[in-house]
């Protein structure tokens, strides 16, 4: 009887950190988030129960356009990063040889190194007016005035792709990598050329690292701020720029917090679309890869 | 070398180098049309990267790789009418077995129609009509082979490869197939090429069989010849269970050389492989099993044995109808003897003292 004990007690402490990190920093929270997001403000700290904030943002088109724009342009970069990633991957997981291809995962995780801000200064650096490339180009003669490369919908999209890609090619490596060449010999064997071995049988297999790196890469295209914000300037019009001008600027958090959890429902509602879409399921890909 | 559309499979003076390696080194050889050939050889002798050649996964640095005559260096694999069987099938995991199936005839062009009828009729011939819809991870061991071979099959290819496609099975199944891939290989009548470092499956299913060794071809023939009559001492040590001395050859005597080996035994033997031994010149000798009487040394009289020796068994190896003595002979050396135990008071037993007996016709002596 006693053995049993000890092996649930252990049970127990084992899964207590992701208890505790599930319930205090993720649900909690969200809970007050969603409290707030359903008081309405009827007068000087006066509050009602109601969906005022949700009917708020759909009465407004600047909003739920910005919303859209925020979903549709992260859909764009998360292609993107499938188009740019998956090719690399393939030549991390199937053609580079062993020794290249630890050098070659490292110099992809090596911009993680830095943060996130420094990066977008960076970008910055060399596409602002005076920047790098608007200098250089002027130096070899092809351009007469300095050019801004920034604050433009191009100058996100490619300062987002560069964020996210490695979260596009770090699973799909792993299902490349699990994929034995024969596999991919025997589709030319049988008679199968190049695009065809490609669509029939190297992209169903790695279909599970796909979708878990498209998930992961919209998720945090969507959620992103300081990129957006850095590269886009006032023009950007991202929707968590939105959230924090309601929490910060307004010290509305009634609003805020409804538009972020229209946020969390806008996303989780394209990825299922997305999951259906391409007839996957969360256990058939993400849980796997 | 001729080339006629007799032979589905033609590789002449085939050489491969990987840098200074030389993978395979000047192979020629010619399968005739309908014949189960397999390729034997230890690993890393070469013969996986000969029939990568011949899939057209490698090219060879020289030489020439003809299927029905024709040379087909130069053309891709996805446009060579040879299909292979890969040591782990590489079935594809994420098709059904009807999809697997279907994916080459896709591949071809072949109407829906033309799909379906093909690949029921080949699902029919391998006796799995039940199991087109049936996931890959849902088959037994058995099955997926079956399948594996009929994806290829339904091609119509002019010579199958097949890469050591039973050794990831258990020893029973192992066995079984053995015998099941010999009775496709007749159903389909067309050319297997098999590739083995198992000596057994290769003696069992082959027409005939080359005996491959750092990239060369040493000896090609019917298994009874490679088992009998093998043409170099490598073969007569690779092929079979034997018993193997060194020592110098004392006396020549037509035929027959008398050799003393290394501990001081000596015997006679025939004179095989290629050139005549000198008195002095050492020499490889080998003697299967089966070939050595043991008996009792008091019941063994003064037969007319050519090579006779005393020893005392060492131990019994008792293996059903394939059993075997292990007799330590005067010089200390082990020497090993087929015999038959029925179970009954006669048997031999170890510490028994033997005499071992077998002919100097049996016995192979190879110049090394």
């Amino acid at each position: 009887m006693k053995q049993t004990d000890i092996k649930r007690l252990s049970l127990y402490l084992l899964f207590a950190p992701f208890a505790l990190w599930i319930a205090l920093l993720i649900i909690l929270p969200h809970l007050g988030m969603l409290y707030i997001s359903l008081r309405e403000k009827v007068g000087p700290r006066v509050y009602e129960f109601g969906f005022e904030n949700y009917i708020n943002f759909f009465n407004e088109p600047i909003y739920w356009n910005t919303l859209l724009r925020t979903g549709s342009m992260s859909l764009l970069v998360t292609v993107l990063a499938l188009l740019l990633g998956f090719p690399i991957a393939y030549y991390i997981a199937k053609i580079a040889g062993n020794r290249t291809r630890g050098a070659l995962f490292l110099m992809c995780l090596i911009p993680l190194w830095v943060s996130d801000l420094i990066r977008a200064f960076g970008w910055i650096l060399l596409l602002r007016e005076t920047g790098v490339i608007s200098s250089s180009l002027q130096w070899a003669g092809l351009i007469d005035t300095p050019i801004e490369f920034l604050y433009n919908d191009a100058a996100v999209i490619m300062g987002l792709v560069y964020t996210v890609i490695l979260f596009m090619i770090v699973p799909l490596v792993s299902t490349l990598d699990g994929m034995d060449n024969s596999m991919i010999e025997a589709g030319y064997n049988l008679g199968g050329n190049g695009p065809t071995v490609l669509r029939r049988i190297i992209i169903p297999y790695a279909m599970p690292g796909i979708v878990a790196g498209c998930i992961v890469v919209f998720m945090l295209t969507a959620g992103s701020y300081l990129t957006p914000i850095l590269l886009g300037g006032k023009n950007s019009s991202w929707f968590t720029e939105q959230i924090y001008d309601q929490f910060i600027t307004r010290y509305n958090w009634e609003a805020g917090a409804a538009f972020g959890f229209l946020l969390l429902g806008f996303t989780s509602f394209v990825v299922w679309a997305g999951l259906r879409l391409t007839g996957q399921t969360l256990n058939s890909t993400v849980a796997k890869s | 070398m001729s080339s006629t559309t007799e032979n589905d499979l033609e590789c002449i003076q085939v050489k491969k180098h990987f840098g200074s390696v030389r993978a395979v080194d000047d192979v020629s050889f010619e399968i005739p049309k309908g014949s189960f050939f397999s390729i034997l050889g230890p690993s890393g002798c070469g013969k996986t990267t000969l029939m990568r050649m011949i899939a057209g996964f490698e090219t060879p640095s020289s030489g020439d790789i003809r299927i029905k005559g024709n040379s087909v260096i130069g053309t891709p694999p996805n446009r060579r009418n040879v299909k292979m069987v890969f040591q782990h099938l590489a079935l594809f995991p994420m098709m059904n077995v009807y999809e697997n199936i279907a994916y080459g005839l896709r591949c071809a062009g072949a109407s829906k129609d033309v799909i379906r009828t093909k690949v029921h009729d080949v699902l029919e011939r391998i006796s799995l009509p039940d199991v087109a819809n049936r996931e890959i991870s849902q088959l037994s061991g058995g099955q997926k082979q079956r399948i594996a071979i009929a994806r290829c099959m339904v091609l119509d290819p002019d010579v199958l490869l097949l890469d050591e496609p039973l050794g990831a099975l258990d020893l029973k199944l192992r066995e079984a197939m053995k015998i099941e891939l010999k009775l496709l290989q007749h159903q389909f009548d067309t050319t297997f090429v098999y590739i083995t470092h198992d000596q057994s499956e290769a003696l069992v299913m082959s027409d005939n069989v080359a005996i491959m060794s750092e990239g060369k071809f040493v000896q090609i023939g019917t298994p009874q010849q490679l088992y009998h009559d093998p043409s170099a001492a490598f073969v007569a040590g690779f092929v079979g269970d034997t018993n193997r001395w060194a020592g110098k050859v004392t006396r020549l005597e037509g035929e027959t050389v008398e050799v003393e080996t290394g501990a001081g035994l000596a015997m006679r033997a025939s004179i095989r492989g290629a050139g005549r031994p000198a008195p002095g010149d050492a020499v490889s000798v080998f003697v299967r099993p089966e070939f050595i009487t043991a008996t009792r040394s008091a019941d063994a009289g003064t037969g007319q044995a050519d090579n006779r020796i005393d020893g005392k068994i060492d131990s019994i190896l008792f293996n059903g109808a394939n059993s075997r003595v292990l007799v330590r002979d005067s010089a200390g050396e082990l020497i090993e003897a087929d015999v038959v135990l029925t179970g009954g008071p006669e048997d031999l037993k170890p510490n028994d003292a033997v005499t071992l007996a077998w002919s100097a016709a049996q016995t192979m002596s190879f110049a090394s």
